[in-house]
């Protein structure tokens, strides 16, 4: 989970990288974007690649959550977990199916309808559509407020997550102490970015 | 019958080296036909069971918890003593030896006290290789503290939880061999019964306290490492399981018991706060270096405080009688155990105690006077060299703290009070046990092939043992007394072969404990077991306490006949013997500490002297010390059962010789 | 200090007759219970209760009743040891609660300590993990070296000591929201991991005492933090990591 996690995370950065340069600048958006969806490094290898890690990361998400309820049986009758453990650490499981049933939908949007423009429909290459696509999608409110729920979700998600993932590996030393800060302004900035970003389209561009 | 204590020849310092020498080897290729029972698995049966089976030979091991690392040596705080001289400051193994039988008030036997000092050293290399974090300085170096009744630093610690440390370490040795198949370990079983075949300890019926079952076990030779007795009196330091039964039963067998009525009296412990109170807690000794101890001078001011009109901080400085000091200006707050408790008691008895509990016992243990004083030195080590009270206050509390945090913390949890701000309440309580079954010096019962080891035996701390004691000849038991002895008398058991638990000895032993559990189960009786264990411990701690004297002796040996005869008449034992019956565990544990309680008052009744723990108010010299009788009493007093009727016991002597150690009187001022 | 008082509590409590049948929860009345007393003492005062009753007493796991043998458990109002932290149960006091109120106890809950009667569990798989590997592979000698001659840097000494401070109670595998001995195995793996004479083993060790903890149907961490919270040793969260680093190493190796 924590390799995965840490994997993911890198593939997070990176995404929120691009999609934060669109607020900036629609072109280098699009030239990003166009080198994103062209590069046969980034299709065939890379690509290949984030979605094992995804699938990994799910599927053993709930494995692992499925292993460990069968730890315990038998069910507290009263159970206070609220008194040491933190919310987002306690839920993984649920900000986790959120963010996966958001992936889900995301595919959808980006994806599927990706794959389709250029393997089925194999419409010509055009480096400026990506920035007209992202406008688009945060047109309607419902979609965008979804978004940002979910966005909530992986930020909690995160907050555990990402310093939990250094402890499994076994980073827990002075540096990793102070790493810890780092990735709890992680858990919040890059999440709470993404709102933004959606936030910024659906009142500025639309 | 004649006792032998099998001391050997020789000068005291080689009597060991040269017995080892000669004694019987059992070839490895013929350990595996021999099988050994440990009963108990604390610092003593732990350390011997690893040993035995890291030998080769078949290990059972048996304790009553539900793991061996839970054993009562886990709650020693202090530390553990080893003549290492690693502080330079002239320790040696014959000055841990004098240490010893003196603060023993010359009531042990030298040889085995010899023989502990020799070991010590080995102990804490042993428990080092085994990886014990034991404290370390900043060179990386084991450190050492000092404790009560010696001069020297000698004792080895890992926080406040050396025992802990110890036994854990001994515990994981036992693991290795569990895990290797080559010791077979029965948690939650209690041994009932020994079974003698021919004379020779053969094997013991114990209870699978989860089913109820009874099992027999059979082996060559039986190890009892059980511990003390304290909890005779009820409310000790002992956990709450802590019992007298294996050892009481070897002694129903015929194992001598010997010194019943040598009991250690813990002077700083939490006081009774009401009658449900089960347990009580131990306040480190360490604390007595920075607190004082006191109570009011007068009467009327210990009366206000238990009613709750009176703070002791309300109390002027001349009205405090600082006891301790007062008597003893040379050791202070520092005096023996034995001296401090006893002292304790005088003053409660004087009405000046001051806890609001049924008996109004309790002592203020203060320190205000350490946190200005430790105030001032910080400031001025600081270079603050005119420090405001308040400044003063902060700093000694923070000295406070960091020397002894974790005992304030579990003060202030137990007691809902605050001892950075109000003296500590503390008054003595039962500890631990001295007395215990006699054995040789190949720590032997008087029956052959039974072993007893650690505080289950009498050997080697006398009348009153020193702080720091109790680990090393626990250890010392198991890692590097047994492994030789037993071997040597096992040496005759390489052709026995296997005993078969189908003897007739087996199935009367079994159906003796059968007959008495279905007794208890169908007495129907109107009263709890601890309705009868807490009777039991009120006569014990007024009569066979801190302070004893012919008739209260008297009249608690008749007290206990007729107490015991009440409890088989009236005890009421809930529930069946084919389940985990704690009630049932408590009442077979009770009749025994019964019959226990009543032979310690005989016991202190026939010592007509006052010597380390045991305090016979008829023997005190002009100023109210201990007044030893050397001339008639120096002899361990062992007891050989005759019987129901305790009061048939019949008392041998075994007469103490010191060729190596001259005589003298404590003294303490 | 607020001074002792008598409390009226209803009490909801688990009952099992053996680890066969099935248990339920059941509610008691306990009328003047001193607030100085030790949670265990008024579980006795029920159990003296209910034996004048003529009903079956509670059995619950206790010993030393000073915090350190481990022996009892209790989950007792959602959480492990109570509602205070660095205790163990033996070391809760009634203080705690009020007059009128209703305290749920309930028995540690694991697959890997399943209940024997009504509190009490069985804890055996903690000795199994120490038997896999929790030890030294020294035997008994006079003749092992000085202890002191291998000096043991005193953080590391320290730091050692403070992991095997460990009592062994199941706190944290109680506490767990899955169930997992990560602390507890963590504990012993670092004790040996810092010292010296336990580094000649370290590799097996780690390998070992968790192929056991595994077996033995522990959950896994997902470092939520409760169990170092619940720890009555205050055990801390670190002592994971380095398991973590010690098996990832091990098992390159």
């Amino acid at each position: 989970m924590a390799l995965s996690g840490l994997f993911l995370i890198m593939f997070l950065s990176l995404h929120f990288f691009i999609n934060m340069v669109s607020v900036f600048s629609a072109d280098s958006f699009n030239a990003m974007s166009h080198f994103m969806g062209y590069n046969p490094l980034i299709q065939f290898v890379m690509q290949p690649v984030l979605i094992a890690g995804v699938v990994f990361h799910f599927v053993m998400g709930f494995v692992l959550e499925l292993k460990n309820r069968s730890a315990r049986p038998v069910a507290y009758v009263k159970y206070d977990g609220a008194a040491n453990a933190s919310w987002a650490s306690r839920n993984m499981i649920i900000s986790g199916v959120v963010v996966l049933a958001f992936l889900g939908l995301h595919m959808y949007d980006f994806w599927v309808q990706e794959i389709a423009y250029k393997y089925c429909l194999a419409n010509p290459i055009d480096e400026t559509r990506y920035y007209g696509e992202l406008v688009h999608k945060f047109e309607s409110p419902v979609r965008t407020g979804l978004y940002s729920v979910a966005f909530v979700l992986l930020g909690l998600h995160l907050w555990h997550g990402f310093t939990s993932s250094l402890q499994s590996v076994g980073f827990d030393n002075k540096i990793g102490k102070s790493l810890h800060k780092i990735c709890y302004a992680f858990a919040v900035i890059v999440p709470f970015g993404f709102i933004f970003i959606a936030l910024f389209h659906h009142f500025i561009n639309n | 019958m004649k006792l032998d204590s099998k001391i050997p020849e020789g000068h005291i310092s080689q009597k060991w080296t040269d017995y080892k020498d000669h004694l019987r080897l059992v070839a490895p290729n013929n350990r595996p036909k021999i099988d050994i029972i440990v009963v108990g698995t604390g610092l003593a049966g732990a350390s011997a069971a690893a040993s035995f089976a890291e030998m080769g030979y078949n290990v059972k091991a048996f304790c009553y918890q539900d793991s061996p690392r839970r054993a009562h040596s886990i709650a020693a705080q202090g530390g553990i003593n080893a003549a290492k001289n690693y502080q330079n400051d002239g320790d040696s193994t014959f000055r841990l030896f004098y240490d010893t039988i003196k603060g023993g008030d010359y009531r042990a036997r030298e040889a085995n006290v010899h023989r502990l000092a020799e070991v010590s050293g080995n102990i804490i290399d042993q428990c080092v290789a085994q990886g014990v974090p034991f404290a370390r300085d900043y060179g990386g170096m084991l450190d050492n503290r000092s404790f009560g009744g010696t001069q020297v630093q000698r004792t080895f610690y890992a926080a406040g939880q050396t025992g802990q440390q110890l036994l854990l370490g001994a515990y994981s040795a036992l693991s290795r061999q569990i895990g290797l198949g080559r010791v077979d370990m029965y948690n939650r079983h209690e041994m009932l019964e020994l079974v003698k075949v021919d004379g020779k300890a053969r094997g013991i019926i114990a209870r699978n306290l989860i089913t109820g079952e009874l099992e027999r076990h059979s082996a060559h030779a039986v190890i009892i490492a059980t511990g003390g007795y304290g909890n005779v009196y009820f409310l000790s330091t002992n956990a709450m399981g802590s019992n007298v039964t294996a050892g009481w039963k070897i002694h129903k067998q015929g194992a001598l018991f010997a010194n019943p009525c040598y009991v250690q009296i813990h002077p700083t412990c939490i006081p009774v706060h009401g009658t449900n109170q089960s347990k009580l807690t131990l306040m480190s000794e360490s604390l007595r270096n920075s607190g004082r101890i006191w109570v009011p001078k007068k009467k009327e001011d210990s009366e206000a405080i238990r009613a709750g009109k009176l703070k002791p901080t309300q109390i002027p400085e001349e009205d405090r009688d600082y006891y301790l000091e007062r008597k003893y200006p040379a050791f202070g707050n520092l005096v023996p155990r034995d001296v401090a408790s006893r002292a304790g008691k005088e003053v409660c008895d004087e009405g000046r105690g001051i806890e609001a509990n049924d008996t109004n016992e309790g002592v203020y243990l203060d320190f205000s006077t350490e946190i200005q004083n430790k105030g001032k030195q910080t400031a001025y080590a600081k270079g603050n060299h005119n420090p405001s009270q308040e400044e003063i206050l902060t700093l000694g509390k923070k000295w406070l703290e960091e020397k002894y945090g974790n005992l304030f913390t579990m003060y202030q949890k137990i007691t809902d009070e605050n001892p950075y701000e109000t003296p500590m309440k503390i008054y003595p309580a039962v500890h631990y046990t001295m007395g215990g079954v006699w054995v040789d010096y190949n720590l032997q019962s008087t029956i052959p092939g039974c072993f007893v080891a650690g505080e289950a035996n009498f050997s080697d701390h006398g009348a009153n043992r020193l702080g720091a004691s109790a680990l090393m000849q626990g250890l010392a038991d198991g890692y590097f007394v047994l492994p030789y002895t037993v071997s040597n008398y096992l040496a005759d058991d390489i052709r026995t072969g296997k005993i078969s638990t189908d003897l007739p000895e087996f199935v009367a032993a079994e159906n003796n404990v059968k007959d008495q559990i279905n007794k208890f189960l169908s007495n129907n009786g109107s009263k709890t077991v601890d309705h009868f264990h807490k009777r039991l411990g009120h006569i014990m701690w007024n009569k066979v306490g801190m302070g004893r004297n012919e008739k209260g002796l008297t009249e608690a040996i008749s007290e206990i006949a007729a107490l015991k005869e009440e409890f088989y008449k009236d005890v009421y034992v809930p529930g069946s013997s084919d389940e985990l019956n704690p009630e049932l565990e408590k009442a077979l544990r009770v009749a025994d500490f019964i019959e226990l309680g009543q032979l310690m008052a005989m016991d202190a009744l026939q010592r007509k002297e006052s010597c380390g723990g045991h305090f016979r108010e008829e023997y005190q010299d002009s100023e109210g010390e201990t007044l030893r009788d050397d001339e008639n009493f120096s002899f361990v007093g062992a007891w050989e059962n005759k019987g129901y009727d305790v009061t048939k016991s019949e008392l041998h002597k075994e007469e103490l010789k010191y060729e190596f150690i001259k005589i003298a009187a404590r003294n303490y001022k | 200090m607020s001074a002792a008082k008598n409390i009226n509590i209803s009490l909801q409590i688990w009952r099992q007759k053996n680890s066969k049948e099935k248990g339920k929860m059941e509610t008691y009345k306990l009328n003047d219970v001193s607030t100085a007393s030790s949670f265990l003492e008024m579980l006795d005062q029920l159990n003296e209760q209910l034996v004048n009753e003529r009903k079956e007493p509670i059995a619950f796991d206790h010993d030393c009743r000073e915090g350190i043998c481990g022996m009892c458990s209790l989950y007792i109002n959602g959480r492990a040891h109570g509602p205070d932290t660095g205790i163990t149960t033996c070391q809760l006091h009634m203080r705690m609660f009020n007059d009128g109120d209703t305290i749920v106890i309930e028995p540690w809950r694991s697959a890997a300590f399943p209940v024997i009667k009504d509190l009490i569990v069985d804890r055996t798989s903690f000795d199994r993990i120490q038997q896999a590997g929790g030890f030294v592979s020294v035997n008994t000698s006079g003749n092992t070296i000085d202890a002191n001659a291998t000096p043991i840097n005193k953080s590391d000494a320290d730091k050692a000591f403070e992991a095997a401070a460990c009592i062994g109670c199941g706190a944290c595998v109680a506490t767990c929201k899955n169930g997992s001995a990560m602390l507890f195995v963590g504990a012993k793996v670092s004790q040996y991991a810092l010292l010296p004479q336990g580094r000649i083993e370290a590799t097996d060790r780690v390998l070992n005492m968790v192929r056991q903890m595994d077996e033995e149907g522990f959950g896994n961490c997902t470092n939520t933090g409760a169990c170092e919270i619940e720890c009555p040793k205050g055990i801390s969260l670190e002592n994971i990591a380095r398991m973590n680093r010690e098996y990832l190493s091990a098992s390159l190796k």
